[in-house]
């Protein structure tokens, strides 16, 4: 038997209050890799932060990134 | 029985133009039965100064006719009537103005915290889809492609121009968060019963929240000329098809799980298409 799961995605965000949310999805991708250098990759906290730019970014986005950051081309304050 | 069939099978049940519609269709979201309601309350003062307007004109026409009034009177200034024709057209536009903007912020707001985020990204000429919120890594997007059906593969019932081969599915009664992008040109993702029009801008993310209220398939084409097959062959229809909340806890649980894999085939399912070739 399974359990039920609960609807839940990244929530409004008081920051980012417009149709546009392009900085919404960036500025979480950026706390979570910020949460991880400082908690360690195992830390448990960062993980709703991974949840919300994953619900936020369009995957082909995500993986732009994750390529920058390997090459450290990324432009964004890590 | 034959006729049963006809009159209903025929007949999708879902929110598509119908030929020679002249209203909207019908609403399926609160947005759109504010739009439609705004759109009432505006036609009731258009019709008030239409009248009136063909009036004073009939009027002056009639009364001012050089054969029955060869030399009318010159009235060069009239306080009282300078009053009223200043006055009383900025109370109608005022009646306008503020259901309009009372409406305008309302869509733009967010009240509450959405349930569920989708994705949707234009391509020339079709619609990705991303449901990502039970991710747990940054692969297993449960991600699919939505293609127009071509007319020749059309099955009866099926509207032209409209249907596609996967479906969105998205829960009714629970508010939505899409997320529209594009990845090539500018495309707009468009739901008329949904009341949403949202352009999808590469490299920006544009966010609008839906609540939809009945269950239902809902149509939509784009929007935003994005070339050569922006009307015709593929035009990237979109389409949501509503079921409870509670179904789609229980399909979606990342791509891996065998349940998204029913949550793919569900969304494609009433066309009884299987993958795109």
């Amino acid at each position: 038997m399974e359990d039920e799961i609960e609807l839940k995605t990244a929530p409004a965000d008081f920051r980012f209050p417009t149709t546009n949310q392009t900085r919404h999805c960036f500025t979480r991708y950026i706390e979570f890799h910020r949460c991880t250098t400082a908690k360690g990759e195992e830390s448990n906290d960062c993980e709703r932060f991974a949840k919300y730019y994953r619900a936020l970014c369009p995957g082909e986005w995500v993986e732009k990134w994750n390529e920058q950051r390997e090459s450290g081309t990324f432009p964004g304050p890590l | 029985m034959i006729v049963l069939k006809w009159l209903f099978l025929t007949i999708s049940p879902c929110d598509a133009a119908e030929p020679w519609q002249l209203g909207s269709q019908d609403a399926a979201t609160p947005i759109m039965q504010g739009i439609i309601d705004l759109h009432h309350d505006i036609f009731f003062f258009l019709i008030l100064i239409l009248v009136f307007v063909l009036w004073i004109l009939v009027r002056a026409l009639w009364h001012f006719h050089y054969k029955k009034n060869a030399i009318p009177q010159r009235i060069v200034h009239g306080t009282t009537i300078e009053i009223l024709r200043t006055i009383f057209p900025s109370i109608i536009s005022m009646f306008i103005a503020i259901p309009s903007f009372a409406l305008l912020y309302s869509m733009d707001e967010v009240v509450v915290d959405p349930a569920i985020t989708i994705k949707a990204i234009g391509h020339q000429w079709y619609r990705t889809y991303e449901y990502s919120d039970y991710n747990s890594s940054d692969e297993q997007s449960l991600t699919f492609d939505s293609y127009m059906i071509p007319e020749e593969d059309l099955e009866l019932g099926q509207s032209r121009l409209l249907e596609v081969d996967n479906r969105v599915v998205v829960p009714a009664k629970t508010h939505l968060r899409i997320i529209v992008t594009s990845a090539d040109v500018p495309h707009s993702w468009a739901v008329p019963s949904s009341g949403v029009k949202c352009d999808a801008v590469p490299g920006r993310l544009n966010q609008i929240s839906i609540l939809v209220q009945r269950e239902g398939v809902y149509y939509g084409q784009c929007s935003e000329i994005c070339g050569t097959n922006h009307a015709f062959t593929r035009a990237p229809g979109n389409i949501g098809r509503l079921l409870s909340p509670l179904w789609l806890s229980r399909t979606t649980r990342g791509a891996s799980h065998p349940r998204s894999k029913l949550l793919q085939r569900a969304a494609g399912a009433v066309g009884s298409r299987g993958a795109r070739q």
